[in-house]
């Protein structure tokens, strides 16, 4: 554990603090936007995981230019960004859904806030199943 | 908004050019970065505008919620669709080779195999985001 | 065509479902989805057969050759759960019209059926693919439509507990995603059967080892592993009631089948058991999560949750299996993989009944109920036998290998937990007989036996119960023979 390690695996670093940041939010956090809020910021971390996974040292975006195999040219891996679009794609689709359920809890609750809808669900637990 | 001249014209003036830019995006998506998903997006992105500045009604009368939705629905079928096409003509699933017109360039169906299958992709973005901004945008619950 | 099975399993589901949103009516968005579950189960019951009479079929999609490409690979452990999921599948697509048309409104119908079909088209595409980021793509298709399918009930904590959910299947997802990252990092390959071959000469490395620690923690949740358990009871109570009997016998079905795939065909038997002490892990979290989710299950007042609480505990039970680390547990497991869905789907099939003519499901409405619906209370008892394991049902047999294996390790006191934890589901179930059969009816005298359209496929269940308890030679032949693959890994 030195100073070089820090230094050299900075990404690593980065992607930790923001993976646990949200992750924080998401456990700590009682209103259920700010849980989506959480829930985003611990999936970018991992794109941000990917994305750094695929850059390589002195490497070009891979978009063939002039003439194919040229040697000298390095190009980063493409890959990653592939799979972290299709991620990202997911993350809003997720988003979506999860801000779309928080829309109709709003509605059919009153509020956002998890301890009070725990309270309201604790109070019609008895009878609101008996009539179905 | 709605009295605000300057956001009235340049929303009228912007939004032709953000879906001939998306089209670019989509077009061009195979020599630049760029493909259906963005292109979707950005087309969507059009019309939130347009929605913001002269409400959701007149955007809706241009692009009723059926049809968004409808689009949403179509562009995995013409995805999924290409698939199923790549197979009648005797290929594996999405193997755009066969899609090629001159069969002694097989690589070259790898051109419009892509292009066909990421309009799918930004028929069902597009679809996607302005059926969700629509949905957001028109709920009428109590105000915060 | 018929090389084209392995794409066509997940591309026909997949396909109905945008087309299931073009047809406005309910009823022939039904016939879509009843169309395309049947013929995801033909298609999965020739891919069995082909691969029990000659081997891995592979299927390179776009006509990329693996590992550069995506596969999708069909060998016998996942020929094999796709024909749960299919099974499952198409006899709850038949079952879905008349309960929906009671439980969810005229205008989302058709929003129903596409949502079910994506999430069979998920499941489906999760257990045939090779390739492990279409596994995280699959997941994620399948857990959205999921989330989507469970906030359509009607009570109103179907919202609450489909987001809750979404949170938890959402991290999990992500620590699944970061497992493979990982392991991406250290092979540069996605494909499960290079991989497979790569990995070996990394072991030593800590990247690898927290990939592993990555996919266990997310595995887990998606299987509803105790004491990652919690989204679920909530999430199956408030559902609507096919989609709790479509989740309750597929969703953690594939997510222990995922588990394994990557345990033990991907890292390997060997790295699994000797390096990580994956089955000195689960074996305690298994063993509580029997004993604690039956005791929960006997003190609940909403037959939906108890059955959901008993699912959290059969969980126990299949992974039990695989902490045997041996063939005869992996067995147990497998076959377990295939009698819970059955008995779980008959029984949430039957809650489906109940509440279709009660409109609750809760113990004391249900007084009396077995006079006035025999069918439905009698298809309930012959799956609560098979929950609890009595001779002749397929509880029993999973419950014969499971305490088979756990001998075969000299693990007896495991076996004795066994035994004790199937006297507990004797218990819950009978709390529910009791109240139905000697208990006088109170509820409306209008009360009658269950339509035939939500009969016919609860009763299918239950015969096929009856008949894979009876005939359990061919079910355990094809398990025992997954077992083995499993064990030996795909490189032998």
């Amino acid at each position: 554990m030195t100073l070089d390690l820090l230094l050299t695996h900075y990404n690593y670093w980065v992607v930790i603090f923001l993976m646990m940041v949200g992750f924080y939010i998401l456990i700590s956090r009682g209103n259920l936007i700010k849980k989506i809020v959480g829930l985003n910021v611990f999936q970018t971390s991992v794109f941000m995981l990917y994305i750094s996974l695929g850059k390589i040292t002195e490497g070009t975006p891979p978009i063939l230019v002039d003439g194919y195999g040229d040697a000298d040219v390095v190009y980063s891996n493409p890959l990653p960004h592939v799979l972290i679009l299709t991620a990202i794609v997911v993350g809003i689709a997720t988003t979506s859904v999860g801000l779309a359920l928080a829309v109709r809890i709003k509605e059919a609750y009153g509020t956002l806030e998890e301890d009070e809808i725990t309270g309201i669900e604790a109070g019609i637990e008895p009878a609101g199943e008996a009539g179905g | 908004m709605r009295e605000e001249i300057i956001v009235r014209v340049g929303a009228k003036v912007l939004a032709p050019f953000i879906i001939m830019f998306a089209l670019y995006v989509h077009f061009h998506g195979d020599y630049s970065p760029g493909g259906g998903f963005q292109a979707g997006v950005i087309l969507a992105a059009a019309f939130a505008l347009l929605a913001l500045v002269y409400g959701l009604e007149e955007v809706q009368r241009v692009l009723p919620p059926w049809f968004v939705r409808g689009c949403a629905a179509l562009g995995v079928v013409i995805f999924a669709g290409v698939g199923v096409v790549t197979m009648l003509l005797g290929h594996n699933y999405l193997a755009y080779n066969a899609l090629a017109p001159d069969p002694t360039h097989p690589e070259h169906g790898q051109h419009y195999g892509i292009l066909l299958v990421e309009l799918g992709v930004l028929v069902t973005v597009f679809g996607v985001m302005a059926t969700v901004f629509y949905l957001f945008a028109g709920r009428k619950g109590q105000a915060p | 065509m018929a090389e084209h099975y392995p794409a066509l399993q997940v591309v026909v589901p997949l396909l109905a479902a945008p087309l299931c949103l073009f047809v406005r009516n309910g009823r022939a968005a039904w016939g879509l989805a009843v169309l395309a579950s049947w013929s995801a189960l033909g298609i999965s019951l020739v891919l069995l057969s082909r691969v029990m009479s000659s081997g891995v079929i592979s299927y390179a999609l776009g006509g990329w050759a693996p590992p550069i490409g995506i596969e999708y690979r069909v060998d016998i452990v996942n020929a094999w759960v796709l024909v749960i999921v299919s099974t499952i599948g198409a006899l709850v697509a038949p079952y879905a019209l008349t309960s929906v048309e009671r439980e969810i409104g005229a205008r989302r119908i058709p929003l129903f059926y596409a949502a079910y079909l994506l999430c069979l088209s998920g499941l489906l595409g999760i257990t045939i693919t090779g390739d492990v980021f279409n596994v995280f793509v699959f997941l994620e298709i399948s857990s959205l439509s999921a989330y989507a399918l469970i906030a359509l009930g009607q009570d109103r904590r179907a919202l609450t507990s489909a987001f809750r959910y979404l949170v938890a299947g959402s991290v999990g997802a992500t620590f699944i995603v970061i497992g493979i990252g990982l392991l991406y990092s250290m092979t540069g390959s996605l494909n499960m059967a290079d991989l497979a071959q790569l990995l070996p000469g990394v072991w030593e490395s800590r990247t690898v080892k927290v990939a592993y620690g990555f996919l266990a923690v997310g595995f887990c949740l998606k299987l509803a592993l105790f004491p990652l358990h919690l989204w679920l009871p909530n999430a199956y109570t408030y559902a609507p009631s096919p989609v709790t009997a479509f989740m309750a016998s597929t969703a953690t079905k594939v997510a222990v089948y995922m588990l394994l795939r990557f345990f033990l065909t991907v890292f390997g038997a060997a790295f699994s058991f000797d390096v990580m002490a994956l089955d000195r892990v689960l074996l305690p979290l298994a063993l509580v999560a029997i004993v604690s989710m039956s005791l929960v299950a006997i003190f609940q007042v909403n037959v939906k949750r108890l059955l959901a609480y008993s699912s959290v505990a059969q969980i126990g039970y299949m992974v039990l299996g695989l902490s045997f680390a041996t063939v005869t547990g992996l067995t147990a497991t497998l076959l377990h993989l295939f009698n819970h869905a059955l008995m779980k789907g008959a029984l949430f099939m039957a809650m489906g009944c109940v509440m279709y003519r009660i409109g609750s499901v809760r113990i004391e409405a249900m007084a009396g109920l077995g006079r006035r619906m025999p069918a439905t209370m009698a298809a309930f008892v012959a799956g609560g036998l098979s929950l609890v394991g009595v001779p002749l049902t397929v509880g029993f047999v999973s419950k014969w290998y499971l305490i088979l294996g756990a001998l075969e390790r000299g693990w007896w006191p495991v076996a004795v937990l066994v035994l004790i934890a199937s006297l507990m589901a004797l218990v819950y179930v009978w709390r529910v007989v009791e109240v139905a059969y000697f208990r006088e009816f109170t509820g409306d005298e209008r009360t009658r036996e269950a339509p035939w359209t939500l009969l016919w496929p609860t009763w299918a269940l239950v015969v096929l119960n009856l008949y894979f308890g009876i005939d359990a030679g061919r079910t355990a032949g094809i398990a025992r023979q997954a077992a083995e693959v499993l064990m030996t890994g795909i490189g032998q």
